[in-house]
This record gives structure tokens, sequence and C-alpha cells, in this order.
């Protein structure tokens, strides 16, 4: 029997083990949300899944009595449109910042220990601030993804520029290159994969600052939602949209690394990519 | 046999899963049934109506209470007010202060027949619509974007403050806000019209430019606060009931009183609640206490509160608020002193109960 490090599983095992915390985990609901409907058929916390079934149906295929739209579809693209711009425009000053700092010292002495400290302020201590800078519409919501990921991506892409071999840079520089050909034809290449891997470790960030944006003021979207009927506790509507964040950001974050795989297949082959 | 244990304790490792399993499913499954024996936990949220419990819990009231009934009781502060009636709901606390909306919307709604036992106060100018712009009325309200924190009390007050005026939600916006940040909200120019609640509402109305427009006190004794308890542990141990409603009264008389001990309470409970002696007065002054629980027992017997509350059914079925099984305000049922009962008779999960205070009154605690 060869040693445990050395046995690996085979395709169908892997899936099944893959799956077993999964179904363990849903086994436990069951039988906790069945003691407890057995004690109160109305419970609140845990709900059946019949009355699952009804609060999707409810959210995304009837019509609201207030406003007439589907809320889940409706609250998903408020949602993902917040997100979409935040972790655009992070990735933006991310890669632009990121660059700036990593190749030029002169900008790095200047900005770095600033970004440095704003990456550690605390956005959600700060909220009183953004709202008086950026409102209560639309543009704080976006900001407060901003102001919470950016700076760890601008951090993270200074660092993934310095680590790139002194040879190339050096290289680079006896061919020819200025400054501005060589972070357009060295930095930049090999630094747009890095950006995507940031982005993908930022999601959990972002979606985080986007619910709490939600929270605070909103008319719709899904942290809006989750708050808004978690005054009356119905769990029935809150799990399906937990379960359906999750859903969206595990496809985000597929969509990303296939982007890398498809784009930057060079990098997926060398050790850095392989995540 | 033994190497190949070591190499594979599946037996072992699935027993110990399963075991997880059911200490997970206990724990979830078991809140639903919190108090066992003697010990009893209560929670209170931060509001100038129920500074009272802390100061009781703290100055060892609850605790002379508990012991000359022979209990033990537990007085618990949350920092997040629907996040202590959610615990309730779910069966962590035996009993947790709340308004008489949500008394009706979460633990009734939610299956937990639950018992009002402790009529502490109404709300008498502690909440309050507010327009931006000098001169503002309430008319003026039409068309605007209306910054609360939605389905709560302030709702409701919003909803009532419409219909005084002819109109209805239709004519205005709500926005979803935190009473957290509603304050900052207030500072920014996109936000017009709010309501809220003391202390952020004083806060509010404090800045130049805002006009308080309507107010609790245009519709008294229709946002109450309450202490609710199950009515299951209720029904198994009376005592639980006797002496949380003893040490409240203590703590009314005392906190009531115009002396050195009575300003040294209520500073007390100033201090608990972030403000100072002059802040919380103000509070009190729009918030119409029951000192005497003869006055108490005077509200909940009175034939406007299954009115009030004929009117809050309405307003959460509307909502949504009573679940979506409901199909009609009557879906909740709710009793009252005198044997009244409103909505579904079957179904009664909310109950008004005046016997124990009455107790109190007559002096048999």
């Amino acid at each position: 029997m060869p040693r445990l490090v050395n046995r690996h599983p085979d395709r169908i095992s892997r899936l099944l083990l893959g799956l077993l915390p999964f179904l363990l985990v849903l086994a436990v609901y069951l039988l906790a949300s069945a003691e407890r409907l057995a004690a109160n058929p109305n419970d609140k916390l845990l709900p059946g899944f019949a009355a699952f079934g009804a609060a999707i149906w409810r959210m995304a295929a009837l019509p609201s009595e207030r406003s007439g739209e589907l809320l889940l579809w409706a609250d998903t693209m408020a949602s993902l449109a917040r997100l979409a711009w935040g972790l655009g425009i992070s990735a933006a000053i991310g890669l632009v910042v990121g660059i700036v700092n990593g190749v030029i010292p002169l900008a790095r002495a200047g900005l770095s220990p600033f970004v440095a400290g704003l990456s550690l302020i605390p956005p959600m201590a700060v909220l009183p601030i953004l709202f008086i800078v950026f409102g209560l519409g639309e543009v704080s919501k976006v900001a407060l993804i901003v102001i919470g990921i950016a700076p760890v991506i601008v951090r993270d892409l200074q660092a993934r520029a310095l680590e790139l071999p002194v040879e190339l840079i050096v290289k680079a520089q006896t061919l020819g290159a200025n400054t501005w050909t060589l972070i357009l034809r060295v930095v930049l290449p090999q630094l747009l994969p890095r950006l995507l891997d940031a982005l993908r470790l930022s999601l959990g960030g972002a979606w985080l600052f986007l619910i709490a944006a939600e929270a605070i003021a909103a008319s719709e979207g899904l942290g809006y939602r989750i708050f808004l009927v978690r005054r009356y506790l119905a769990m029935d509507v809150i799990l399906p949209y937990v379960a359906w964040i999750t859903l969206l950001a595990f496809a985000i974050d597929w969509a990303l690394r296939l982007l890398s795989r498809r784009a930057f297949p060079w990098f997926a082959a060398s050790a850095g990519g392989g995540r | 046999m033994r190497a190949l244990s070591l190499r594979l304790p599946l037996n072992r490792l699935a027993a110990a899963v399963a075991l997880l399993v059911l200490v997970a499913v206990q724990s979830l499954g078991g809140l639903a049934h919190a108090a066992e024996g003697n010990k009893f936990r209560v929670a209170w949220t931060i509001y100038a109506g129920w500074m009272p419990w802390d100061y009781a819990a703290k100055a060892g009231i609850v605790k002379k209470w508990a012991d000359k009934y022979g209990i033990e009781i537990e007085v618990v502060q949350l920092n997040d007010y629907v996040e202590s009636i959610n615990q309730y709901t779910a069966g962590a606390f035996d009993g947790c202060v709340m308004t008489n909306m949500d008394a009706l919307t979460i633990p009734a709604a939610g299956g937990v027949d639950s018992t009002a036992l402790i009529v502490g106060d109404f709300s008498n100018g502690n909440d309050g619509v507010v327009l931006k712009g000098k001169g503002k009325a309430l008319r003026d309200i039409k068309g605007q974007k209306v910054n609360l924190v939605e389905l709560s009390v302030s709702h409701y007050l919003l909803a009532r403050a419409l219909e005084s005026a002819g109109m209805s939600e239709k004519d205005i916006t709500t926005v979803n806000t935190s009473d957290a940040d509603i304050v900052a909200a207030w500072a920014t120019p996109q936000v017009s019209a709010v309501v809220t609640w003391n202390p952020l509402l004083a806060e509010i109305k404090g800045q130049p430019d805002a006009v308080e427009v309507f107010d609790s006190s245009k519709v008294p004794g229709e946002i109450i606060d309450l202490m609710v308890v199950n009515s299951a542990t209720l029904a198994r141990q009376p005592a639980l009931g006797k002496a949380l409603v003893g040490a409240w009264f203590e703590t009314m008389a005392l906190m009531s009183r115009d002396d050195e001990a009575g300003r040294k309470a209520r500073a007390a409970m100033a201090e608990a609640s972030g403000t100072d002696l002059k802040g919380y007065d103000a509070q009190l002054a729009t918030t119409r206490m029951f000192y005497a629980p003869a006055e108490a027992v005077a509200f909940a017997t009175s034939p406007e509160l299954p009115q009030t509350m004929q009117r809050v059914a309405a307003f959460s079925f509307a909502h949504g608020l009573l679940g979506e099984g409901a199909k009609s305000a009557e879906a909740v049922g709710m009793a009252f002193p005198g044997g009244r009962t409103l909505g579904d008779a079957g179904n009664v999960k909310l109950r008004f109960d005046a016997a124990t205070m009455a107790l109190a009154a007559d002096g048999k605690l």
C-alpha cells in the first residue's frame, strides 16, 4: 500500500470527495430545519426547501406589487453594475499607479508610503466622510468598493513589477528602450495577467464592500434586499440570495481565470499561473 | 491490522464526522427551546425607554427580584436592535424589548407565541419626519425621496403622516438607510427628507434648515415599547414574569423621583446611552413613560390598544411583513386583557397581558 501522501484520487473519487462537505452541510441544514419546523411550523430561521422554492419563484418570476419589477433580476443588475464599475475603476487605478510605482523610483518614493497608509484605513470607519464627498447615490457605492480594494491592487502590482527580473529591464534598455517603451513593451504585458490575479483575489473584498454600501442607503440591489428582509427574519429570501451571490462570485472568478488562460497562455504555463 | 488502521482510520473518521453533524444539528435545531430550569436570559438594546433595564441589572434590582422568586435572570445588552429580536425569535433569549409593530411582525408572524408582559412607554415625539428647507410643511414631502429604515416604526409613522395629509406612499419614494448612518446622510445635498427616532432625530433637528413636519405625538399611543417574553416559558415559569415586572416598576419608581437618588439613577442611564443627564431628560420628555404600574395597566386594558394594533396589522400586511403565507391582516391573532381577541382566534401569537402589571399596581408582588 502506498503512503498517504502518494495516493491520488481518480476523477470520480475526486468529484465525490469534493461534493462530500457540501452534502454534509446540506444534511445538517435539513435535519436541523426539520427539528425546528416540528417544534414550530412557522419557524423563520431555518425554513424548509418548499419555502425556498416559493420565495425564489416570488422574487424571480412574479412582478413586485410595489414597482412591477422582477425583484431578483432588478437587484442583480443593480449590484452587478456597481460591482463592474468598482472593479473596473480599481483595476485601472491599480494598473497605472502600480506600474508607475513599480518602475519609476521617484514616483515610488513619493507615492508608495501614501498608498500603503491609504490601504490601511478601514473604509467603513470613514463612511460619513465618504457620504459628504460622494453623496448617497450610485457614486458613493462604487467609491466604497474602489477605496476598499484599489490600494490593495496597487500594492500588489507594485510588488509584482518590482519582482520582474532586473536583467529584463537592463536588456530592454541596452536595446534602446526609453522609460515609456519599457513600460509599454516589457512591464505592461508582464503585469496584465497578474492584474487579473489580483482582481480575482479582491473579488471577496469587493462583494463585501458592495453589500455594506447597499446596506447603508439604497433602493435596490442584492445587499439592499438582504438587509431589508432581515428586518422580519425572512431567511427564505435571504438564504437563496446568499447562494445566488456565491454563484455569481464563483462565475466571475471563473470568467477571470478563463480570460487569463485564453489571453495569456504563457502565464498559465509558467509557475506563477498555476492557480 | 494495526498498521492498516493507522493508515486509513476511515471508521473513526466517519464516526467523528457523524458526531460533528449531530452536534451541529443539535446546536442549530435546539435553539428552539432556550431556557431550561430556572435560568433565564432577556435581551435589551439602547433606547431612551429601555435604559432602565440596564440600570435595573447593574444596580442589582433584577437580581433582588429574581432571588425573591428563586430564579436567575441574565440581562444581556445587544448592539443591534433587529438582531436582538431575531435572536429572541430564534429562541436564544426568553425575553426581549421591542416595539408593538416589531413584536407582531417578527416573533408573532414567525410563529413564536409571545406575551407583551410590560408596556413601558409610548413614543410621544420620539419619532419624527424632518424636511430640509425653511418653512417647509408636511405637504411638501410629495414627490421627494425619503430616507428612513424601511419596514420599521419610522416607515409606519411615515405612512400615518402621509395619510393625515391625504397622501399615500405612492406620492413619495423611500430609500432604505441604516439608522447608524442617517445623521451623516442628512448632511449630504441629495437627502431632503428623513424619518427617524431619538437621539438621531434630535441630532438632525439641531441642524440648520431642518424642519420637523410630523412626529409621533400626533399619533399618541401607537408606537409602543414593550418587554416581550416567550409565552410558553412564561406559562412554565410565571415567576419570570413576576420578577421582571417587579424589577421594572421598582426602577420606574426610583427614576421618576425628583431627588438626588432619582437624578443619580437617570444620570447612570444617560451615561450608558452615551449622553448626559440633560440630553437624557430631553429624550424622556418625548417618551411617555408609564412610571406607575396602574398607568401601564390602564393603557394595556384601554379599548384604543386593539384599534392601534388593528392599524399596525393592516400596515404590516400591506407591506408583506406578516409573511407570504398570510392571506389577510387577520392572519396573526392577537389577544388583549379581558379576553378580547383580534384576527385569527385560532392562531393567537401575540398576547397583551396586564395581569402581572396589575399585581404590581396592587402591591401584591
